[in-house]
């Protein structure tokens, strides 16, 4: 199987302004002594895009996820970004301060659990605000309506701005953490299992909620997750992993519907017996 | 304390150094307080020594004044406001034993001034050091406990989360009620906390002519502020910083525009409002000035004095 005929975007899918890829994986590979991280992976990901990155747990999706959004170092291989102003840097080599600078404000990461991504001992309008006072925004009124507005956008009630986030349903703490990380607007956002832990019928509002924000918002996504139907609901392409390598790639329903990989055919059908 | 009061022999004296630390010890933090002073507001990490109190008394003051005083150095210790508090009265005769140096409570009679709140009423000037007790340096401690990363967060200039803080201060009270240990920015560069003095005091660090230096014993750590550095109040455009204001005169002594603090008379509900700094009252009231609870009754408190304490 060819993966460089299937990683690509098909060139008709790609609006002018955004010929050239936001992000670059080449030859990314993470290894622990002697156990493989992941290896080999390389994909480029477009502005606006959907990445959905399955496997089954182990299967190095998680470490990958960690490279390419610089919170782990690779072993080797490079990871580009194409920065606001059209230049390309590789993260790796960027110094310290412009990399942080760049994770929050035009990158979010969201964690699969919120804990892991909030303050819960501030409130909600602060945990929205942070990143607008870490980039200098001075304005506590402007701040607090900013929140609002985010708060809004996720369904949280104005009401909720000063709570806690203890006092918040899973759901909403999830929600509450995607807010916190787009009020700076970023291009890319990374999801680590963003619907896990959540009771399905929260899990299902909380995609829809996702899904019209990344249509609206243009936002490219690199999601990491388990399950096959939040990959169908949520990406426009699709990578397979097992055992830290790439065994297959594409655009999602092709790989859903027609899976070339006998591992992807013994996944896309342990999902349909569900 | 007790072995170094008044019945101590002049032979246990002598098994002690000057001031108490060893030369070596002293040369240590004194590397520190230069780099401190080099790299205003900056805290720099020194070993600190166990000494004769405990953490809390202010051991990372008195490692500080130790490995500054000199034999001719006119020392004044004081907390809160005050010169006759057991741990002022504690550390002013360790400096007397140890030391043999001149204590005084006249601010400005003093050469070294060691301080556990208060910053002193009367304006400080060119040649005297006030030295800082310090509990708790990391101003960031408070939202992110992994020390790796508040020092990464200084060093990369990233003090979002000191507004965090504030923020959460309006959010919750409506305007920002810190009013201890508020936060400052040293020189256009680091964040620092002034723990525990009063906000209403932060405005006398801001180009002061006075050196300061501030010590952590149990933190181990050392910061300053140069003579003339600018220090300003961290705060939002719409919640700009204010000092406290009391909305009456010292009862003592008539001084308006100081530091007030709060005494209960009696069980029935009675309170006045009197300088925390008991010097600068008294000095006060020494020149003829007085307040509503003395009438014209001027002079009542006891004077300041200088004083080679008795060995
Ligand atoms: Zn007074």
């Amino acid at each position: 199987m060819s993966l460089s005929e299937t990683l690509d975007a098909p060139a008709d899918e790609i609006a002018p302004a955004a010929s050239k890829p936001l992000l670059s994986v080449n030859q990314l590979t993470r290894v622990y002594g002697s156990r493989i991280g992941c290896a080999d992976v390389s994909f480029d990901l477009w502005p606006g895009e959907v990445l959905a990155i399955v496997g089954e747990s182990g299967s190095g999706k998680t470490t990958l996820l960690n490279c390419i959004s610089s919170r782990m170092t690779p072993t080797c291989g490079t990871v580009h970004y194409r920065m606001r102003d059209g230049a390309s840097a590789d993260i790796y080599k960027m110094a310290e301060a412009e990399r942080r600078y760049l994770m929050r404000t035009d990158w979010g990461f969201v964690h699969q659990n919120p804990i892991d991504g909030l303050r819960m001992t501030v409130s909600a309008g602060a945990n929205v605000g942070e990143r607008l006072m870490a980039v200098g925004n001075r304005h506590y009124g402007n701040i607090r309506n900013t929140a609002i507005e985010w708060l809004s956008r996720v369904e949280i009630g104005e009401d909720r701005v000063d709570d806690q986030p203890r006092t918040f349903s899973g759901g909403m703490r999830q929600r509450l953490q995607i807010a916190r990380n787009l009020v700076t607007e970023p291009r890319l956002v990374f999801m680590d299992e963003p619907t896990g832990g959540l009771d399905v019928s929260v899990q299902a509002r909380l995609l829809d909620l996702l899904r019209g924000l990344v249509s609206d918002l243009g936002l490219a996504v690199v999601v990491v997750t388990h399950d096959l139907a939040v990959a169908r609901l949520l990406s426009d392409r699709m990578i397979v992993m097992k055992e830290g390598r790439v065994i297959e790639a594409g655009l999602t329903d092709r790989v859903l519907d027609d899976p070339r990989a006998p591992y992807t055919q013994l996944l896309v059908s342990s999902i349909l017996q569900v | 304390m007790n072995a170094l009061t008044q019945d101590t022999s002049s032979q246990n004296l002598a098994s002690y150094n000057f001031a108490y630390l060893d030369e070596q010890t002293k040369r240590m933090i004194r590397r520190a307080i230069l780099k401190g002073i080099a790299i205003p507001g900056y805290q720099v990490p020194f070993a600190s020594r166990e000494m004769p109190m405990p953490y809390g008394w202010g051991t990372g003051g008195v490692q500080v004044t130790a490995a500054i005083i000199g034999r001719d150095d006119v020392l004044k210790v004081i907390d809160q406001g005050a010169d006759d508090t057991t741990n002022a009265v504690s550390i002013r005769a360790f400096f007397a034993k140890t030391a043999g140096v001149v204590t005084t409570t006249a601010t400005p009679d003093a050469t070294i001034i060691q301080t556990r709140h208060r910053i002193p009423e009367t304006p400080l000037t060119e040649g005297q050091v006030l030295v800082y007790q310090v509990p708790i340096p990391e101003p960031l401690r408070f939202l992110e406990p992994r020390e790796t990363e508040t020092r990464k967060m200084h060093a990369l200039e990233e003090y979002g989360l000191m507004h965090v803080k504030l923020y959460e201060d309006i959010a919750r009270n409506g305007h920002i009620a810190t009013t201890y240990a508020y936060p400052v920015k040293v020189e256009g560069r680091y964040v620092m906390d002034p723990s525990p003095t009063p906000k209403f005091d932060n405005p006398k660090m801001h180009r002061s002519e006075t050196l300061q230096l501030f010590g952590a014993g149990r933190e181990k750590r050392i910061y300053a502020i140069p003579p003339h550095t600018e220090v300003v109040s961290l705060d939002f455009e719409d919640h700009p910083f204010e000092i406290q204001h009391f909305d009456q005169p010292c009862a003592m002594c008539g001084a308006e525009q100081v530091y007030l603090d709060e005494v209960v008379l009696d069980d029935k509900g009675g309170r006045m409002f009197v300088c925390s700094d008991t010097h600068y009252c008294e000095s006060r009231r020494a020149d003829g000035h007085c307040g509503a609870l003395l009438g014209d009754e001027p002079g009542l408190g006891a004077e300041a004095n200088t004083r080679k304490e008795a060995m």
